[in-house]
């Protein structure tokens, strides 16, 4: 049961008091986009064996939505931060390049 | 056969004894035994019966790792299955018995199965799926059905209670024995916060058994006064009778406290579930020893030598007076000694090495036992027990050369550690060549939130064979967690013991080892679920690879003990017969729980009314005082009908109906949801939220407003009030209150975040109440107020003032046809206003109503329900509600999705009215069909019902349904096969949605 430190209001959460929602940073599309890019929005999800980038919600706490990144073979957990952003902040991309220099990068959920 | 020594037993008091049953025979044992122990104490060798094949069973072990010795426990309340005997402590009334046979444990008729045994290989149930469908039915099922079995499932509620316990920990010590203890004094003397369980209710493991000496003294002296420097730390704590169940991630641990096992009916909960944080874990969980494969290792009486030694040594048990024992390796040679010592025989030790020179084979001889080496055992001689055993050379091919009489066989194929817990959060393993086994890497540990370990094993669990190995490893890896936990460097020497010279083992997998066929189909692998090495050497030439699917291919390893005992073994004959090296095989995955924990322990308190908590309206008290039939919706419990004295459910909601259409009826709907959306933004963000337009509603009046998911599906539905320019109230149904609430701060917080909108869920703090029927205003006008007239409040418009005396906003809107007022008071006068509106109601004919008749008079109005008419994968175009779906706006959550060519697919299911022909009731769910049969000869169907009722205000069967191309079918007859066994069809046509008032001229006065 993983704890996740809540960027809002600090608390260190058990996963029970989460909610977890699946891959950050998706780009929305909508009426106007090809069925490709819809059905990647809607449909395609990366399912990475190493860094991932989670949306997670406090949902027994104070509510927020926020994003973690996370490795999922080890556990590592390399910050959490705000969900009101289209990228994971810098601190996170080096805290996670630290661990794994040869990482390529967050695979931004984008359509291909 | 077995029996109770006149002496020893360092764990029972014989001055305590303790009376027990087994299948209604009274036997006795003492105080400190377990059941197992007893069972022998009392010759009570043939424990169960196996799981295929019905062959006689006996126990084999002396602790979780048993797979043979279950049993049904208890009676009543109390009556459990599959209870382990050698885990089971002895209690005074204790009554069991046997499992898996029938009609006796004594004689099964099920042991046909046994010689039927070349009918049932491996991988037997999947074959037969290859057989022709009715094979299942008529020949495989009835056989398996019968012949499968354990325990018998319990009857009754269980009485006992079970709590969940909080723990927040530096250093948690998985196992007390003196591997465990030593880690925890390491731990301890760090400062850090410990904790230590020890499954059993003594501490001290195996090394009170096995020997040697610890810093001078008995393993027992070292334990007790280990444990007395323990208990004087605060900062330490230890508890019994709890076992180390699941390691998960970030340093999460459940502990399985059996507190009152031992004394059912004491008033204390019988398990206690500890969730447990600790920062650092210690596993020292020891290892299990592994059988040996010989043709008859299952018969009564083989048992493992070290449980052997324990059961002499811990209890005071002899299984047999003349034990033949039978080892690869060192060990055993100690259980010879026991015995030995304890008067009994040992005809021979058979040893499958080349030579046994090491000390333990020395003293054997010393102590005049019979050793012969490069020997084998050819075949167990016995039924339901032990005889003799066949000795043959291990080299060759099982000639016996030998037959000695024995009544006990005590083997070992070695020793294996305990991994389970390592395993369960990632730790991996490596394969020790020296001691064939699988121990943990320390290279490749759990890790934690930080990327660092957080499990370290101690003693044998790391997979340390000695003494002095286990203590300064266990030591060693109580400083290393204690470090990492932030206890301070420990100078204190850990406990030594003195190095000891052993003769390594050497790997025997198949006894002898060029054991022909019908050798190998005797030779067991898998105890409980009756799996030999025949059986996978067989998957392994029908082209199983991969352990995982071998292992559910022959069952090895699926039973309740999970493959304690089978494990290595099997790997190692699958890994032979591939031709591979056993790592290159791999082990299966561990996973929690170490052992099976109760269902009590993982409910815990949540049970009965505390399981999930009721949300009551405040309206609640009087529906149960008036008898309301509650039922169910989303968390709450509403009347379904109020039945009178003397009136069926079915006839209350008929007269609920006719009353609320001909008089006045209510109904508390307080349980819709109401959420209140605000700011400059929140017309823009409703205009998302809802297919159809909310920002152009104007103030003072309400939209009957739709919500579709991303992928278009019809999510929610229900009534938006405009209240002032930047506020709306958005009721939601009554199951969606917070699930729509959490949808829209979703999107709020993760997609439109700098739009300046917030929500409140004001779900409860609003009573509402629905007057409604053709007095609804006359009630009103009696009460006073405000103006409710059709001019100052006409239909879909929302007014505050009072009513009454209480404060009041009042909701033009109608879900059943009717003049209606939905009336929202403050929650605290909810009570008070019902009952107002009861009293004044009483002279225009007032009833309340539920939600049934709530039901039929939306359905007779031919309005959709979400949960009926939408199930998931209906859109509103599916319903005929494009009326609702704005086509003026870019984009709202679902549309684009809606615009995919299989949602504009002209044979999509739509919503159409069904009437019966004979004004009967069609089923619910029930299918039309139409016209030929599909590829696998089903009738093909064309539509089913969504919503079906009795009308009594039309006195006939009414249905709504999604029917292909129904819409433009209005008039045409569908078939509805029944499925009630007649083998028959109704026959309804296909109408309007709506039944009743099409024009509304009852609800628009």
């Amino acid at each position: 049961m993983l704890i996740l430190e809540c960027p809002y209001c600090g608390v260190m959460a058990d996963e029970t008091d989460l909610h977890g929602g699946g891959e950050a940073h998706l780009k929305r599309y909508g009426p106007g986009s090809s069925d490709e890019d819809f059905q990647t929005y809607l449909f395609h999800r990366a399912n990475p064996k190493g860094v991932h980038f989670e949306r997670w919600r406090h949902v027994s706490g104070c509510g927020k939505w926020f994003h973690a990144a996370r490795n999922t073979m080890t556990l590592e957990v390399y910050g959490t931060y705000s969900a009101q952003t289209y990228e994971p902040p810098k601190a996170i991309i080096n805290a996670v390049k630290k661990k794994h220099p040869e990482w390529e990068g967050p695979n931004m959920g984008e359509a291909k | 056969m077995s029996t109770r020594l006149a002496k020893g037993g360092r764990l029972i008091d014989r001055t305590k004894p303790k009376n027990f049953t087994f299948n209604g025979k009274r036997m006795k044992g003492y105080e400190g035994d377990t059941l197992a122990a007893a069972l022998l104490g009392e010759d009570q060798m043939l424990v169960g019966r196996s799981f295929k094949y019905h062959r006689p069973r006996g126990i084999v072990a002396s602790g979780a790792e048993e797979p043979n010795a279950l049993v049904n426990m208890g009676q009543g309340g109390r009556f459990e299955p599959n209870q382990r005997v050698t885990t089971t402590e002895l209690f005074d009334g204790l009554a069991c018995t046997s499992q898996n046979h029938w009609p006796s444990l004594e004689f099964d008729v099920g042991v046909v199965n046994n010689y039927a045994a070349r009918f049932l290989p491996a991988g037997f149930y999947y074959k037969t799926f290859m057989a022709p469908a009715p094979a299942w039915k008529h020949v495989f099922e009835p056989i398996i059905r019968k012949s499968a079995g354990l325990g018998k499932v319990p009857t009754e509620a269980d009485v006992d209670r079970y709590e969940h316990f909080y723990h927040h920990t530096d250093v948690l010590v998985i196992g007390g024995g003196v591997a465990g203890l030593a880690a925890a004094l390491a731990a301890g003397r760090s400062g850090a916060k410990v904790l230590v369980m020890e499954q059993t209710h003594h501490w001290g493991g195996r090394a009170p058994v096995d020997g040697g000496e610890i810093d001078g003294q008995s393993p027992d002296d070292w334990t007790a006064a280990t444990l007395a420097e323990l208990e004087s730390m605060d900062n330490v704590t230890l508890r019994t009778r709890m076992m180390g169940s699941g390691v998960y991630d970030h340093g999460y641990a459940l502990g399985y406290e059996r507190v009152a096992d031992h004394t059912p009916g004491d008033d204390r909960p019988r398990h206690r579930l500890w969730r447990i944080r600790a920062q650092q874990i210690v596993t020292a969980t020891g290892s299990i020893e592994r059988p040996l494969s010989f043709a008859g290792n299952d018969i009564p009486g083989v048992m493992l030598a070290a449980a052997v030694r324990d059961y002499a040594v811990n209890w005071g048990v002899s299984v047999g007076d003349r034990t033949v024992v039978v080892t690869n390796n060192d060990d055993a040679y100690r259980t010879a000694l026991v015995l030995k010592e304890a008067g009994l025989e040992v005809p021979v030790i058979l040893d499958a090495r080349d030579q046994a020179t090491g000390p333990l084979a020395e003293a054997a001889r010393a102590a005049g036992i019979r050793v012969e080496v490069g020997k084998a055992i050819a075949k167990v001689n016995g039924g339901k027990r032990v005889t003799g055993v066949s000795i043959c050379s291990q080299a060759g091919e099982g000639s016996a050369v030998e037959d000695i009489a024995c009544d006990a066989v005590a083997m070992s194929g070695g020793w294996s550690p305990v991994v389970h817990l390592w395993s369960h959060c990632g730790g991996k393993l490596i394969w020790d060549d020296e001691q064939s086994h699988f121990r943990p890497d320390p290279d490749r540990a759990p890790t934690g939130h930080d990327g660092q370990s957080f499990v370290v094993t101690a003693g044998a669990a790391s997979g340390a064979m000695s003494l002095a190995d286990v203590l300064s490893d266990a030591y060693a890896a109580g400083q290393q967690a204690a470090k990492a936990a932030g206890g301070k460097a420990v100078r204190k020497a850990g406990p030594k013991a003195d190095p000891e010279a052993t003769q390594p083992m050497a790997p025997v997998w198949i006894m002898p080892q060029g054991a022909g066929h019908q050798k190998r189909m005797k030779m067991w692998l898998d105890y409980q679920n009756d799996v030999k090495v025949s059986d996978v050497q067989l998957a392994a030439r029908e082209g199983y690879e991969s352990v995982e699917h071998t292992k559910r291919y022959t069952t090895l390893g699926m039973a309740t003990d999970q493959g304690k005992l089978s494990n290595i073994n099997g790997l190692a004959i699958l890994s032979d017969a591939l031709g591979q090296p056993i790592p290159a095989t791999g082990t299966t995955t561990f996973r929690p729980p170490y052992t099976p924990i109760s269902f009590g322990a993982i409910a815990g308190e949540a049970r009965h009314e505390i399981f999930q908590p009721l949300r009551r309206t405040p309206m609640h008290g009087w529906h149960e005082d008036a008898g309301a039939y509650m039922e169910p919706v989303g968390h709450w419990r509403r009347p379904y009908c109020y039945a009178k004295p003397g009136e069926t459910n079915e006839q209350a909601v008929h007269r609920e109906v006719l009353n609320t259409r001909e008089k006045l009826g209510l109904l508390d709907a307080s349980t819709l949801g109401k959420l209140i959306v605000k700011g400059p933004d929140a017309g823009k963000f409703l205009d998302m939220m809802y297919t159809n337009m909310m920002s152009n509603l104007a103030v003072g009046k309400c939209r009957y407003g739709l919500m579709c998911s991303e992928n278009g599906f019809l999510s929610d539905d229900g009534v938006v009030a405009r209240i002032d320019e930047d506020t709306w109230l958005c009721h939601t149904t009554s199951g969606g209150a917070d699930r729509i609430y959490a949808w829209m701060e979703e999107w709020l917080q993760t997609e439109w975040w700098d739009w300046k909108v917030y929500v409140a869920n004001i779900t409860e703090q609003l009573a509402q109440v629905a007057v409604v029927g053709p007095n609804a205003r006359k009630l009103l006008e009696k009460l006073g107020g405000m103006d409710v007239s059709k001019e100052t409040l006409p239909f879909m418009q929302w007014k505050d003032g009072k009513i009454g005396a209480f404060d009041a906003r009042v909701y033009r809107i109608s879900f059943s046809g009717e003049l209606s007022y939905e009336i929202a008071v403050p929650a605290s006068q909810g009570r008070a206003f019902w009952d107002a509106l009861l009293e004044a109601g009483e002279e225009f004919g007032v009833m309340p109503y539920g939600t049934e008749c709530l039901h039929i008079m939306r359905a007779e109005k031919g309005f959709i329900m979400i949960g009926d008419e939408t199930d998931g994968t209906v859109i509103p175009q599916d319903l005929g509600l494009n009326w609702a779906i704005s086509k003026k706006k870019e984009d709202f959550l679902g549309k684009r999705a809606q615009l995919r060519s299989h949602m504009t697919d002209p044979d999509r299911w739509k919503l159409v009215g069904l009437e019966t022909l004979d004004g009967s009731v069609l089923p619910d769910g029930a299918y039309a069909v139409e016209g030929g049969e599909n590829q696998y000869g089903h009738r093909n169907m064309i539509g089913r019902v969504t919503s079906t009722y009795y009308s009594p205000t039309l006195k006939k069967g009414i249905a709504m349904g999604l029917v292909k191309h129904g819409p433009d079918r209005m008039g045409d007859v569908l078939s509805f096969p029944t499925v009630d066994g007649s083998n028959t069809e109704m026959k309804a046509r296909i109408v309007d949605p709506v039944f009743y008032d099409k024009d509304g001229e009852k609800q628009n006065v």
